[in-house]
């Protein structure tokens, strides 16, 4: 998995837990983006779920954004640990993800709809090779 | 584009919802096709197709199945699946085949069990971290995303659709969402079919357990067993029935079923909303209806944050004005327009592939002034919605007979 894991640009003994998520000089997400209407798409598409074209170059998003909505999960996935936030973020110059919101203690005052966050990594998992799997979340940013 | 002749509701029934150990699955569809037959005045032998619509037993041919038990008359079947709005699928399937010529008379049948199946949306456990990684799926992932890169259980992301309302609209939060339920479990005290039949303050809505922000546990619907039958009828084969069942009939107004059109947010985010709309908009102009007209409403509340944005989609308060109807009880029984009189998938229940027909009964059983206790008083015409995540929205608009 070494080698897998340097294509992402980063440490070879960590691999980034999507694909979309490139882990090389500041750790940040690739889209699909359509090259006629500029759809975003963060998995492979035959054909542009907006306009129909089948060309696509993958661009780099940008790390920071603001909250278009959250919720605060209490009552999780089996082996998932809770309570954790998890929101949808509009990207600043186009696109929108879902993730955790990080580094904030999840009760509703800590989080607000239009927060300004940023793209932040941690260590999510580790296999019996002593690979670590690199999770992203967004963590807000001081005002 | 169809024929302008409408088609008919001849006969409903429903079973009460709930959880059924002495009853399996087909027991359920006989029980509420049976009863859909005697309440239309009709018999298997006078149906000439048959659609069964159940989400979890999609490959198990419940339509074959069911004719076991009701008569195999070796009629056309259709077994169909699609999400939430699964049995309205099975409605609008028997409505193309009368439509279409081929049929007169058929059954639609919606049923499902799933008994207490837990939280949807995450149904594979969550990997095991204990493994060499090796990238699967989709998104080349190496670990589960689910509570990593957010939530994909449908009570977060419904709780995050309610938010998003919430981020665009003023006077909405976790009050106005919790009014909903507090209505609905209110609305179901008078309904017999009902899962739960029990009200609740405010504050022991909002009080309750927290599953996913602002959705409490009882701004969840349960799991549960049910099934739910319509026979239709053609125009023409109507009116060559005795009077007493032209009269009881009821008219299919619209009958109209959606995907989602792209939009940005739902490749991430379902979007819940513009086929909803697009849905509502389509059956308002194919049944002449205006939304002030409807006298009820039964929308897809598989959580109140989404019965709350559904107002708006169904354009039954002004744009942007969710939070402030139900402030002033627009939606409650004796309000503007009642909404969810059965008490919703909140308290009435929603066993998946039951719940898009079971609100078609709702609906006929008010226009006919048949409702009993829960009846809205002088209900002509009534509005039916639901939706399943994927997604796909059904959308029926009902009209007393006037026969």
């Amino acid at each position: 998995m070494a080698d897998e894991s340097a294509a992402d640009g980063g440490p070879s003994n960590q691999i980034a837990m999507v694909e979309y998520l490139h882990l090389d000089d500041e750790p940040h997400l690739v889209a699909n983006v359509c090259d006629n209407c500029g759809a975003t798409y963060f998995d492979r598409r035959n054909a542009c779920a907006a306009c129909g074209a089948r060309e696509f170059t993958a661009s780099r998003l940008a790390n920071t954004g603001s909250v278009r909505t959250f919720t605060i999960v209490h009552r999780a996935a089996r082996g998932v640990p809770a309570p954790y936030v998890s929101a949808v973020v509009d990207l600043d110059g186009g696109g929108r993800v879902k993730s955790n919101i990080i580094n904030v203690e999840p009760k509703p005052e800590n989080v607000t709809l239009g927060m300004r966050v940023r793209l932040a990594t941690y260590v999510t998992a580790t296999d019996d090779d002593g690979v670590e799997a690199v999770a992203f979340g967004y963590e807000p940013v001081a005002a | 584009m169809s024929s302008e002749e409408p088609v008919w509701i001849l006969g409903t029934s429903m079973t009460k919802f709930g959880r059924y150990t002495d009853k399996d699955l087909i027991d359920l569809a006989a029980e509420a096709s049976l009863g859909a037959l005697d309440d239309g005045g009709v018999t298997m032998a006078e149906m000439d197709v048959l659609a069964a619509g159940c989400l979890y037993e999609a490959n198990g041919g419940v339509g074959q199945r069911l004719q076991k038990q009701l008569g195999q008359t070796g009629i056309p079947v259709y077994n169909v699946a699609n999400a939430c709005a699964t049995g309205a699928t099975a409605v609008r399937t028997v409505m193309m085949a009368i439509k279409a010529g081929e049929a007169h008379m058929g059954l639609a049948v919606g049923v499902e069990q799933m008994g207490k199946m837990g939280m949807l949306g995450a149904d594979r456990a969550a990997r095991s971290d204990k493994q060499v990684f090796e990238r699967k799926g989709r998104f080349g992932s190496v670990v589960g995303v689910e509570g990593r890169l957010g939530t994909n259980m449908m009570p977060g992301v419904f709780a995050q659709a309610g938010m998003e309302y919430a981020y665009e609209n003023d006077g909405v939060g976790f009050e106005q969402f919790a009014k909903v339920a507090q209505k609905n479990h209110e609305h179901s005290t008078l309904n017999p079919l009902a899962q739960y039949r029990k009200a609740f303050t405010l504050e022991e809505v909002m009080g309750s357990e927290v599953i996913a922000y602002p959705n409490t546990l009882l701004m969840c619907c349960p799991t549960g067993d049910g099934s739910a039958a319509v026979v239709l009828v053609s125009d023409e084969k109507l009116k060559s029935l005795p009077r007493e069942q032209q009269r009881r009939a009821v008219k299919v107004s619209a009958s109209v079923l959606t995907s989602d059109p792209w939009t940005e947010g739902c490749q991430v985010q379902p979007d819940v909303n513009t086929l909803t709309r697009n849905a509502a908009d389509a059956a308002y102009e194919a049944s002449g209806v205006d939304p002030a007209d409807l006298d009820l409403v039964e929308l897809h509340d598989c959580f109140a944050t989404a019965e709350l944005r559904h107002y708006d989609n169904l354009r039954l308060c002004e744009p942007g004005g969710a939070g402030e109807w139900i402030d002033k009880g627009g939606p409650w029984r004796d309000g503007e327009i009642p909404v969810n009189v059965s008490g919703g998938l909140l308290s009435k229940g929603h066993p998946i592939g039951a719940t898009g027909v079971a609100n078609l009964f709702e609906v006929a059983t008010h226009v006919r002034g048949e409702a009993g206790d829960r009846q809205v008083p002088d209900a002509k015409v009534g509005l039916a919605h639901v939706i399943g995540l994927g997604s796909s929205c059904g959308m029926h608009i009902l009209e007393r007979s006037g026969l």
